[in-house]
């Protein structure tokens, strides 16, 4: 099951040169752009594992495509995100968020369904991935 | 547009105006101000001129499907200090930009200390940070022989040196590295890195300026400030001139900058004395003889 989480998710996986473009817009635009990377896909996991430091000071996008690459040559078959942060004041938040890299094979997420109290029933998703140990997932 | 459409455009195009081509780009408007602006430095400027048509021939072929590629654009500056090598590679940034060969044209300067670090572990992170920074434009790397120490071979120096080459290597397209430096001093550290030599294309050297060319030099600073030479004056700073360049230290514009800084200090300290009711603009923009004539050169003393 492919994870659909961010900006571009229901696109077909967006290409070196395409997410060049993206980050070259994001920079244009003033915001901090980084690489974040996690082995976790529950969409309520908000914080993933940065890679290195913010990107504030390269205007060109193809320094972010260069850490992406040193990323995915260390965490290949992990999720890997850009972020673009908007430090402008009113807004101091991720304005932009894509997937850039995923596992080869994504399991996908397990329902599970609890009866309470008076039957209602409370559900929950778990990804099968995370039965393993962090690091050993995929 | 589908993909029929764009071959088919493609076959249309049969014929270039180069010319043409040149005024779309804009490139010959910063060889105009190249030619303008910077004295002297003939070599340069045809070295210039010649990787601009080659740049702008190799574009013109890509637009009609021959075979091209990306020319190795690393470059080596080679002069000695004072010679315009910061100025040539600013401008040369923006020749790569106009002619689409860097994406954004700034220039990062900078020189050892920016890329080699302290401690174990501590240059490729910075050497790598510097390189990040110079995406899409041009690294200019002063005195690039600092980065090789031979007498110690535990210098950290060789390690930016590999990642440096590396980068150089497979993010071609991304920038363009200009090492600068003296000239016997840059021919020593080529020779003992045989990686560098070969991944740079362009050789230029920067030749000294003759006397004449550095009066029009020191003339042109002038002017932008709004101040001149009387006759007078500008005879004597040519007397200053062939003196200075017998020095030791001389560095070409930079001293010519540096002396004319002084003579303007002089004239401003004789206003001062002079102490004769107001002054007018006339007075306050010329220079005399004798704010010249003053300095230690003349009396065969060092000025810096």
């Amino acid at each position: 099951m492919k994870l659909r989480q961010g900006t571009f998710s229901f696109l077909p996986d967006l290409t070196d040169a395409e997410i060049h473009t993206q980050v070259q817009y994001c920079i244009d635009n003033d915001w901090a752009v980084s690489v974040e990377y996690t082995d976790d896909p529950h969409p309520r996991n908000t914080y993933w594992e940065m890679w290195g430091h913010p990107m504030f000071d390269n205007p060109d996008a193809a320094a972010v495509v260069f850490e992406l690459n040193e990323c995915r040559k260390q965490f290949g078959d992990y999720y890997i995100r850009v972020i673009a942060f908007d430090s402008s004041h009113g807004w101091e938040s991720i304005k932009l968020s894509f997937i850039v890299n995923r596992p080869k094979d994504e399991p996908g997420f397990h329902v599970s369904r609890d009866e309470v109290k008076g039957r209602s029933m409370r559900y929950s998703i778990k990804s099968y991935a995370t039965d393993k140990p962090e690091g050993r997932r995929y | 547009m589908t993909k029929d459409s764009i071959t088919e455009e493609k076959k249309v195009i049969n014929k270039i105006d180069l010319h043409a081509e040149l005024n779309e780009t804009g490139v010959e408007q910063v060889l105009f101000d190249l030619d303008k602006s910077l004295i002297g430095l003939d070599p340069v400027k045809t070295r210039i001129r010649e990787t601009a048509a080659l740049l702008l021939v190799e574009k013109a072929r890509e637009k009609l499907g021959l075979a091209h590629e990306t020319p190795t654009l690393h470059m080596s500056f080679s002069g000695n200090p004072g010679t315009g090598k910061t100025t040539v590679a600013l401008r040369m940034a923006e020749l790569l930009h106009k002619l689409g060969y860097v994406r954004k044209g700034h220039l990062v300067t900078v020189t050892r200390d920016d890329l080699v670090g302290q401690y174990i572990g501590h240059t490729a992170p910075k050497t790598k940070e510097v390189l990040k920074k110079a995406m899409g434009g041009v690294l200019f790397i002063d005195e690039a022989y600092y980065l090789y120490r031979p007498e110690n071979e535990r210098d950290y120096g060789q390690e930016a040196i590999e990642i440096l080459l590396q980068v150089m290597e497979n993010n071609r397209d991304d920038l363009v590295v200009i090492l600068a430096g003296y000239k016997n001093r840059m021919n020593t550290f080529f020779e003992s890195n045989p990686g560098f030599r070969s991944r740079i294309a362009h050789h230029i050297e920067f030749p000294d300026y003759t006397t004449p060319e550095l009066l029009d030099i020191g003339s042109a600073m002038l002017d932008q400030l709004n101040y001149y030479f009387t006759k007078s004056a500008k005879n004597a700073f040519t007397e200053y001139i062939n003196l200075r360049k017998k020095q030791p230290h001389f560095a070409n514009a930079r001293s010519i900058r540096n002396a004319l800084d002084r003579v303007r200090l002089r004239q401003a300290n004789r206003l001062f004395k002079q102490n004769d009711g107001p002054i007018d603009a006339e007075k306050l923009s010329t220079l005399e003889e004798v704010d010249i004539r003053e300095s230690r050169v003349f009396s065969g003393g060092i000025d810096n």
